[in-house]
C-alpha cells in the first residue's frame, strides 16, 4: 500500500521548519494558540502552494443556480476553500525554538551549590546495616572468598556459612539535586485604561515567558495578581478576563506580591520571577516612589528577576517606566520594556529573558 | 496490493460489466481493489497511483484529506486510473448499492479513457511508469541528497503545466518552417532598371531599407526557437545546461504532466459521461426495489449544485442528455437554427433517434473546451440557470454578474481553454545575446497573478541557470518581468518594443 507516511513526515518537517524560521513573525500574534490541549500547541499554517502562472481573475467564475428566479445571488467561483493545516508542537519544543530564535541564554538557577540533599540512590555497600538491606549475593561471595583464602573450602561438600564479618549491606549515597523550583508571579493592571488588545499582548508574552522558564525548572508555580487601586490574587482564567475600572495604584500589587513571596516562596528555596504589566499611568507620583521603594527593599532581595512591561495603548504615556529606569538602571535583576504593539513582544521577551537569570 | 474483492462484489462486477458491454461501452479490463479510508486518502493524495516519487506535496494532500475526512467533510467514493488494466478503488464498508453505483460509474470512465481521442497518446502502463519514476527520484535523492533534489522538483513542478497540448498530435517534432539551406541572396535586391534610371528606380533610401531588412532577416534566422515554442518544459529540457539527474527529473515530471493533461482537458466530459452511464445502468438494470431511495439520495448528492459552484458531474451529465435529446428529435442543423417560432420549436420532433450514436461520437472526439463550444445552447444555458458570478469588491460576496448566454459561454470557454491557465511561450533562448530565456504571455484580457508569476520566474532561473524574462501586460501596460536568480526585475515597455507584436507570424 502507498508509502504516504514518509511524505507526510517530510511535509511536517517542512512546515515546522517554516514555523521555526518565521517564529519571530508569529511571536506577537495569538493565532498561535488557537487550540491548546494539554501540553501540545497547534499552530495553524497556510496551505503551501507551488506557484504557477495563473490568471488574476478577480473572483470571476461561472455558477449554476437551479431554475428561474434563483435569487440566492451567491455564486462561488472555482476557487477551492482555504484549508487549514496545523502543525503541532509541545510547549518544550516551542520554548526551545524561542531560545534559538531569540538567542536566549539558558537560565542558571541561582544557588545551585547550596543544594538540598533530599534524594539518594542505593548504590553503595557497607559492612553494617539493617538486615532488611542485606545484600545476599555480596555477603555470600565474601564468605566464599574467606573460605577459599583460608583453604577450608571443600568442593565436594560446598557448604558456606556466613560469619558476622561477611555480611554486606546496601547503602544509599546522598545525591545533591540542583534545587530547581521556580515561582512565577504575574501582575497585571486591569484598570479601565487596559483594553482587550493590551491584555492579548500580556497573554501572548506571558505564554512565552512561561514556556521558557518552565523549560529550565522541574517544578514551577504560577501566581496571578490583578490590580487596579487594590490588588488581589486570581486564577489564570480570571487573570486574562477580568476587567475593572478605576485608577491604578501600583504599590498595591507590589505589596501583595511581596507578601506572597515572603509567605510561600522564601528566597532560599525558590527562584522567584515577578513580571508586572501595566500601562504605567500610576495614580500619583508618591505612589510611584513608594512602589519603587517596595521593589528595591522588599522584592528584589528575594527575586531572580523583576520584569516590567509597559503596555502602551494609543495615546497613553505612562511615566512609571521612567521612574524605574532612573532608579534601577544598573541593576541587572531588573528588566524593563515597552510594548506599544504586538510586534514589540519579541524585543520585550528578549529584554526579560536575555539575561539568563 | 490489497484484499481480493469479496465474492458478492465480484458477481456484481461481472453483471455490471456485462451490461456495459451490451450497451456498447468498450474498455480495458477493469480491476477493482477494496481499500479502507486511510488507503483511499493516501491513493487520492497520490492522484490515484499506489506509487509516486517522494514529495511533500502528497503528504500535505494526505494530511488535508485525513483531517477533512475525520471532520466528516468529505468521503471519496470512487477513484479510477487511466491504465491497462484500468484500476479502480472501492471503499471498504460502503453499502452494496454504493459499490454498484461506483462500479457502473467506473465503467463509464473506463470507456472514456479507452475511446476519447485526447487519451490516445497516454501511456497505458502508467502505474509501472510511475513506480519507475519513484525509483529514479529515490536514487537521485540517495546520491545527491534529499534537499537539492526536492528543491529542483519544487522548481520543476511550478512550471509543470507549461506544455503544448497540441504537441501530442504531431507525429514528430516540428521542423523549422524555412529550410536551412536556402542560399542567401547575393545583393540587396535591386530592381532591374536602365543605368540612367537607376537612381530613380533604386533610390539610396530604398537600398538602405532593403539592406536593413536583410540584416534583420539574417538575425531572425539565428533565432532559437525559430517560432514561439509552447512546450516550455520540453524546450528547457533540451536546451538548459542541466546535470544528468536534473534532466532526468525534468523529463519524468514532463512525462507525468503530459499523461495527466487529458484528464485536465476532459473533466466535465469524463464525469458527465460516467454519470450518464451510471444513471442509465442503475435505473434500467441494476437497482433492486429496496435500493432505489438510497441510490437516488447518493446520485443527487453527486450532481447537486452548491450555491454557485460549477459541478462538472452535473454540467457534463445534463449536456450529454441534452445532446441525446436534440439528436433524437432532430433539433439541430440549419433548418432548426433558422426556425424562430417558439411554438414550432417546442413541438419539434423529427423522430430521428440519432441521440445515442451522437453521444458516442461526441465522447470520442471532444474535449471540454470544444464540447462546450459546440453544444452549449442558449436554451440549455437558461434551463440550467447558468450564470457568471463576480466578487463584489465592497462586500466581498460573490454576486451574479450576468445571465446572458454570450457572457456565460465566454466565461466557460475561458475557464476550460488550456485548463483556464495562461498560455506562455518561449520566444528567445538567447535574449539580448546574454543567454537569457525570454518568454511571452499571450494576453487574452486577463492579467497574470503577479506574486506567483515572479516566483515562477525565480523557479525557472533554477532550471535555466540564467536570468529569465517574461513579456506580459499589466493593467494595460506592456511589461517585462524578470528574475536573475537573486532579485526580481520589472521593466516597462513601449508597445512597439513588444517582441510578440513586432514579429510577423
Amino acid at each position: 500500500m502507498p508509502r504516504i507516511e514518509s511524505d507526510v513526515n517530510r511535509f511536517r518537517q517542512i512546515v515546522r521548519g517554516r514555523v521555526r524560521e518565521e517564529l519571530k513573525k508569529h511571536l506577537g500574534h495569538t493565532e498561535l494558540f488557537g487550540k491548546q490541549g494539554g501540553r501540545v500547541v497547534s499552530i495553524p499554517v497556510p496551505h503551501l502552494d507551488l506557484p504557477h502562472f495563473t490568471h488574476d481573475t478577480g473572483g470571476k467564475g461561472v455558477g449554476q443556480g437551479d431554475g428561474a428566479g434563483d435569487g440566492s445571488g451567491k455564486g462561488a467561483g472555482d476557487q477551492p476553500g482555504a484549508h487549514i493545516l496545523e502543525a503541532e508542537f509541545t510547549v518544550e519544543e516551542l520554548a526551545k525554538m524561542l531560545g534559538e530564535a531569540l538567542e536566549l541564554p539558558r537560565i542558571r538557577p541561582k544557588g545551585q551549590d547550596e543544594m538540598a540533599s533530599r534524594g539518594g540512590r542505593y548504590t553503595g555497600i557497607t559492612t553494617s546495616g539493617p538486615e532488611s538491606l542485606r545484600h545476599f549475593k555480596r555477603s555470600y561471595r565474601q564468605a566464599l572468598r574467606r573460605l577459599i583464602v583460608s583453604g577450608s573450602y571443600d568442593a565436594a561438600n560446598p557448604k558456606v556459612a556466613l560469619v558476622r564479618s561477611d555480611r554486606r549491606y546496601r547503602t544509599w549515597k546522598p545525591r545533591s539535586l540542583p534545587k530547581a523550583n521556580a515561582a512565577i508571579l504575574y501582575a497585571m493592571d486591569v484598570s479601565g485604561s487596559m483594553g482587550d488588545e493590551q491584555k492579548e499582548i500580556v497573554r501572548t508574552e506571558s505564554f512565552w515567558l512561561d514556556a521558557w522558564i518552565r523549560a529550565h525548572y522541574q517544578g514551577t508555580r504560577t501566581v496571578y495578581i490583578v490590580h487596579d487601586a487594590a490588588a488581589k490574587e486570581v486564577d489564570r482564567d480570571a487573570f486574562f478576563r477580568i476587567r475593572e475600572s478605576g485608577g491604578t495604584v501600583i504599590s498595591s500589587a507590589y505589596e501583595l506580591a511581596a507578601r506572597i513571596v515572603e509567605e510561600r516562596f522564601p528566597a532560599q528555596d525558590w527562584n522567584v520571577y515577578f513580571f508586572h504589566f501595566t500601562d504605567g499611568e500610576n495614580y500619583s507620583r508618591q505612589d510611584s516612589d513608594r512602589s519603587a521603594d517596595l521593589v528595591a527593599e522588599k522584592l528584589l532581595p528575594s527575586l531572580n528577576l523583576f520584569g516590567y512591561g509597559q503596555v502602551e495603548a494609543l495615546g497613553t504615556r505612562g511615566d512609571f517606566y521612567d521612574v524605574l529606569r532612573t532608579r534601577f538602571d544598573n541593576d541587572e535583576r531588573v528588566a524593563l520594556s515597552r510594548l506599544p504593539d504586538r510586534d514589540a513582544v519579541v524585543d520585550s521577551i528578549k529584554s526579560f529573558l536575555g539575561k539568563g537569570l | 496490493m490489497s484484499s481480493v474483492l469479496p465474492a458478492e462484489l465480484s458477481r456484481e462486477q461481472e453483471r455490471i460489466e456485462g451490461f456495459a458491454r451490451e450497451l456498447g461501452l468498450t474498455f480495458f479490463r477493469v480491476v477493482f481493489e477494496m481499500v479502507d479510508w486511510k488507503q483511499m486518502n493516501a491513493l487520492a493524495a497520490y492522484g490515484g497511483f499506489p506509487t509516486r516519487y517522494p514529495h511533500w506535496r502528497w503528504g500535505m494532500e494526505y494530511a488535508e484529506l485525513s483531517k477533512s475526512y475525520e471532520y466528516g467533510l468529505h468521503k471519496i467514493y470512487e477513484m479510477v486510473i487511466n491504465n491497462d488494466p484500468t484500476y479502480a478503488y472501492l471503499l471498504q464498508g460502503n453499502a452494496m448499492v454504493d459499490q454498484k453505483l461506483v462500479m457502473a460509474h467506473v465503467y463509464g470512465h473506463a470507456d472514456f479513457f479507452l475511446n476519447n481521442v485526447y487519451y490516445s497518446h497516454t501511456n497505458r502502463k502508467m502505474i509501472d511508469a510511475m513506480a519507475n519514476h519513484a525509483t529514479r527520484v529515490r536514487r537521485h535523492m540517495e546520491r545527491h541528497g534529499v534537499e537539492p533534489v526536492e528543491r529542483f522538483l519544487d522548481a520543476t513542478l511550478s512550471v509543470e503545466d507549461l506544455i503544448d497540448p497540441g504537441a501530442v498530435f504531431r507525429a514528430r517534432p516540428r521542423q523549422d518552417a524555412t529550410p536551412k539551406d536556402v542560399p542567401e541572396p547575393r545583393d540587396v535586391g535591386r530592381l532591374p532598371s536602365k543605368p540612367y534610371l537607376d537612381r530613380y528606380v533604386n533610390p539610396p533610401a530604398y537600398i538602405e531599407e532593403r539592406r536593413q531588412a536583410m540584416t534583420a532577416a539574417r538575425e531572425e534566422a539565428k533565432r532559437n526557437p525559430p517560432s514561439p515554442e509552447r512546450d516550455v518544459l520540453g524546450f528547457v529540457l533540451t536546451q538548459a545546461p542541466l546535470d544528468p539527474w536534473e534532466r532526468d527529473v525534468l523529463e519524468l515530471v514532463r512525462d507525468e504532466s503530459y499523461y495527466f493533461l487529458p484528464q485536465r482537458q476532459t473533466k466535465v466530459m469524463n464525469e458527465g459521461w460516467a454519470s450518464y452511464w451510471h444513471t442509465h445502468m442503475m435505473t434500467t438494470r441494476i437497482l433492486t426495489d429496496a435500493e432505489v431511495i438510497d441510490y437516488a439520495d447518493h446520485h443527487s448528492g453527486t450532481v447537486a449544485v452548491s450555491p454557485g459552484r460549477l459541478n462538472p458531474y452535473k454540467l457534463g451529465l445534463e449536456l450529454f442528455r441534452d445532446i441525446e435529446r436534440r439528436w433524437n428529435t432532430g433539433q439541430f442543423g440549419p433548418e432548426w437554427d433558422a426556425c424562430d417560432r417558439m411554438s414550432e420549436r417546442r413541438r419539434w420532433d423529427k423522430k430521428l433517434g440519432l441521440g445515442r450514436d451522437k453521444v458516442f461520437e461526441v465522447r470520442r472526439l471532444h474535449c471540454d473546451a470544444t464540447f462546450l463550444d459546440e453544444f452549449l445552447t442558449q436554451e440549455f444555458c437558461e434551463q440550467q440557470g447558468l450564470f457568471v458570478s463576480k466578487k463584489n469588491a465592497r462586500t466581498g460576496q460573490d454576486e451574479v454578474d450576468s445571465r446572458s448566454f454570450d457572457d456565460v459561454k465566454q466565461a466557460l470557454l475561458f475557464h476550460f481553454t488550456n485548463g483556464g491557465r495562461p498560455v506562455i511561450e518561449v520566444i528567445d533562448a538567447n535574449y539580448a545575446n546574454r543567454g537569457e530565456l525570454l518568454l511571452t504571455h499571450r494576453h487574452v484580457g486577463v492579467d497574470l497573478r503577479m506574486d506567483w508569476a515572479k516566483e515562477v520566474l525565480e523557479n525557472l532561473t533554477r532550471i535555466w541557470k540564467r536570468p529569465v524574462r517574461l513579456e506580459t501586460i499589466v493593467a494595460n501596460k506592456p511589461k517585462r518581468l524578470g528574475h536573475d536568480g537573486t532579485r526580481t526585475i520589472e521593466e516597462d515597455l513601449e508597445h512597439a518594443a513588444l517582441k510578440t507584436k513586432t514579429r510577423a507570424r
